[in-house]
């Protein structure tokens, strides 16, 4: 491939190095591919020790083998909680942002050397996290409530990595006002990118909160300060804490209709609504700090209802609106492509052994369903009482951060080691099969914690049995049943886990090179497509253009709606039956 | 494409289809109810979480709660040497949180409305009532005052379920819940 090396461009007075990508005719940045690639492994590194770290709690909830010792539980579930919620996510949600910004926009990345300072700034950061934690006296948990006290390295690790992520944004930022400068793009920037903007814009409100709260507590922690109030921490706290899960979805809305795209050749029906959508999240997201304090004491009813429902649900609105017009876009490309017998013929003709495709809609799926639903229903303010710390609400995050987010970065990657790595995936039988163990495996483990959530089984919890407690109390059999079928599906997600590690890491050493020949196929299988160079008149200038009907879509949201409906109102009867309190 | 840049370049003006224009307004009016839900149930439900909250010195509370099991003391439970506390219907009550216990055991009346007095002595707890399933957070510094009406009698217990350090799983506690009257 001639492009290999790289052609010298000088663009703006400043020279930088590019190849021409083969499947899109893009011009790839090689400093911004190099940095795509750094963040993208540190990410699969972390990815593989809290994944790891998950199994061992699983297996210790799981009361038949209740592995480790309480010390150790602890411990391993700090860090699953942090290199899998903080350093997998970010690491990855980095890279999303060069590719959203640099190879999107067919432009350079803004200085790269502050962006491998950033990553520098990160490793380091979550290192430190990670063998304060290995030290033993940091077993805080992810939220490391006061007065918990963990010592000064895990804030600081904590503050760097926050730092280095912040340098990131920064970056990214610097891109976009370049390629505008530059003029590489022209009109309004690809909905893709809005999404990774989107993503950015709440990701600096994030870190802003963390930097907030994470460095007086690390000052604390050092004896400098006093005394950290303790609501206002988890105020603060969750500002950063749930607010990062807002970049999550962002971030994996943005990536399904990339690989919609990408694979399908799906366009937005509507830019406007999409990005109307994605303009909601940026507004309301970062209400959702109340989502975890609503059974606090010290705050209004009026201060939780307004914020925990993100104003007026108007950032629920956004989501309901992109499990539309994903489905949608991906239902209208299918059907230009040939597929309009019957309702569904779309869906069943879709690339299910492209492993891109089977993980970003099972994500797809998955989130709505499993993370949506449940996460309105524990967000209800009066509904959070039956709920609150229980293990219903890390059978949520599961549904959205697990089923939805990760399976959506892990679809990604399939074409990310095409595109970027230039390298075609090896074993792909072994890849086709991988979205389907790991998602299965995650639904199961949502499933079952929010079963066992909604039998009072606290999370954090090393017994259940509570064997030692001078009070004892026994939980219903079926509670142990919920944390046995966990750690099952536990299994089947991490033998998903372990073949992603392997099909990635073996792809990027060992996998067959890509060149202008092979390029496409490398993506994997993908339906036949009417030709797009020159076709829009024919295509359709947006997604929605010219089709009046959605059957299958409007069939599957109409399920969802009915399914959301359904559980919001059973959990309303469930909570007019516990004792009156006011 | 989502990965290009949109064709038209005024995009804002491109008609949006109308079975995507009516899910939006169906999502917007289910997103309307569910926030007058809310509102809804503080007005006509009965399980509502009070805001009563007093800042409180964590040695004082302490305080309260050893006068308050000193006066309504009436046993033991079991061979545990933890207190069983019988306050009146309708009094003050109040529940402890501490490494690793909630303190004491109350005795309440069923179909009697108590003032429940929550705080911790140390780090944050999670006072979460088992197999009823209330759960509710529980800090030191602030002392929660919410009423609560037990509606069946037996045997409950309360569970940590804010994670406390090394012995946060040995964390329990008990309400004991009588005839109206037997406790008298």
């Amino acid at each position: 491939m001639a492009t290999a090396s790289g052609e010298l461009g000088i663009i703006g007075g400043i020279a930088a190095r590019f190849r021409t990508c083969p499947v899109t005719r893009l011009r790839v940045d090689l400093a911004a591919e190099r940095l795509i690639k750094a963040n993208a492994v540190a990410a699969v590194v972390f990815l593989a020790i809290g994944g790891l770290m998950g199994l061992l709690v699983a297996l210790t909830r799981w009361p038949a083998v209740h592995l480790l010792d309480s010390e150790a539980f602890y411990q391993v579930l700090t860090l699953h909680g942090l290199n899998v919620l903080l350093f997998w996510i970010i690491f990855f949600e980095i890279a999303i942002l060069y590719f959203a910004s640099a190879v999107l926009l067919n432009c350079r990345l803004a200085t790269p050397r502050l962006a491998w300072a950033g990553f520098g700034l990160m490793v380091m950061g979550a290192l430190l996290t990670d063998w304060a934690v290995l030290q033993g006296d940091s077993s805080v948990m992810f939220t490391s409530y006061v007065p918990m006290q963990a010592s000064p390295n895990f804030y600081l690790g904590l503050i760097l990595f926050a730092v280095g992520a912040l340098v990131g944004c920064a970056v990214f930022f610097g891109t976009l006002v370049i390629a505008r400068e530059e003029r590489t793009y022209e009109g309004s920037v690809p909905l893709v990118t809005f999404g990774a903007i989107t993503a950015a814009i709440i990701a600096v409100f994030t870190i802003a909160s963390g930097a907030i709260i994470l460095i007086p507590t690390w000052l604390w922690s050092l004896g400098y300060i006093g005394h950290i109030d303790t609501l206002m921490y988890k105020l603060v706290w969750w500002g950063m804490g749930h607010s990062s899960q807002q970049i999550n979805v962002s971030a994996h809305v943005a990536v399904w209709y990339a690989i919609a795209a990408i694979l399908l050749g799906a366009k937005p029906l509507s830019e406007k609504v999409s990005r109307t959508a994605f303009f909601l999240y940026i507004l309301f997201l970062q209400l959702a700090c109340a989502h975890h304090l609503l059974v606090e004491p010290g705050l209004s009813a009026e201060w939780k209802v307004f914020n925990t429902s993100y104003a007026l649900y108007l950032a629920v609105l956004g989501s309901m609106i992109h499990g539309m017009t994903v489905p949608g876009s991906i239902e209208a490309a299918q059907r230009r492509n040939g597929y309009v017998h019957g309702m569904f013929e779309w869906l069943r003709k879709a690339p299910w052994d492209n492993p891109a495709f089977a993980g970003m809609f099972l994500s797809l799926v998955m989130f709505g369903f499993i993370g949506g639903i449940s996460g309105v229903v524990l967000g209800t303010e009066q509904l959070n009482i039956m709920m609150h710390n229980t293990l219903y609400v890390p059978g949520h995050f599961h549904g959205t951060v697990v089923a939805g987010t990760t399976l959506a970065f892990m679809a990604l990657t399939y074409l990310v080691l095409p595109l970027i790595f230039r390298r075609r995936v090896i074993w792909p039988t072994l890849a086709k099969w991988q979205p389907y163990l790991f998602g299965i495996g995650a639904a199961g483990i949502s499933l079952f914690m929010l079963g066992a959530g909604t039998l009072g089984v606290p999370r954090r919890h090393w017994d259940i049995t509570l064997s030692d407690a001078i009070l004892s109390f026994d939980f219903q059999p079926a509670a142990y049943l919920m944390l046995g079928l966990n750690g099952l599906f536990a299994l089947l997600a991490t033998v998903g886990g372990i073949l992603y590690v392997l099909v990635t890491v073996g792809t990027v050493l060992f996998g067959e090179k890509v060149t202008e020949e092979n390029a496409l196929a490398a993506l994997g299988p993908m339906p036949a497509r009417v030709a797009e160079a020159g076709g829009s008149a024919q295509v359709g200038r947006h997604g929605g253009e010219g089709l009046v009907h959605l059957p299958g879509t409007y069939v599957l949201v109409g399920v969802f709606f009915v399914a959301f409906a359904l559980y919001y109102f059973v959990n309303w009867k469930y909570l007019s039956e516990l004792w009156p309190i006011s | 494409m989502a990965v290009r840049s949109p064709e038209v370049r005024i995009w804002w003006n491109e008609p949006v289809a109308r079975g995507e224009l009516l899910w939006i307004f169906i999502a917007f009016l289910w997103g309307l109810f569910m926030f007058f839900m809310m509102i809804y149930w503080h007005i006509n439900g009965n399980q509502n979480l009070s805001t009563e909250t007093y800042r409180v010195k964590p040695d004082d509370f302490v305080a309260k709660v050893e006068s308050f099991v000193e006066k309504y003391k009436v046993g033991e439970e079991g061979d545990t040497g933890v207190p069983v506390v019988a306050p009146p219907p309708g009094s003050d009550v109040y529940m402890l949180a501490r490494l690793w216990e909630f303190w004491p055991v109350l005795q309440l009346e069923k179909g009697q409305s108590y003032r429940l007095h929550l705080s911790s002595a140390d780090w944050q707890h999670g006072f979460s009532l088992q197999p009823v399933n209330i759960n509710i957070q529980v800090h030191p510094g602030y002392e929660h005052v919410l009423t609560i009406t037990p509606t069946e009698t037996g045997v409950f217990s309360v569970v940590c379920n804010e994670y406390c350090g090394a012995g946060h799983h040995t964390m329990t506690g008990r309400i004991r819940v009588v005839e109206s009257g037997a406790g008298r």
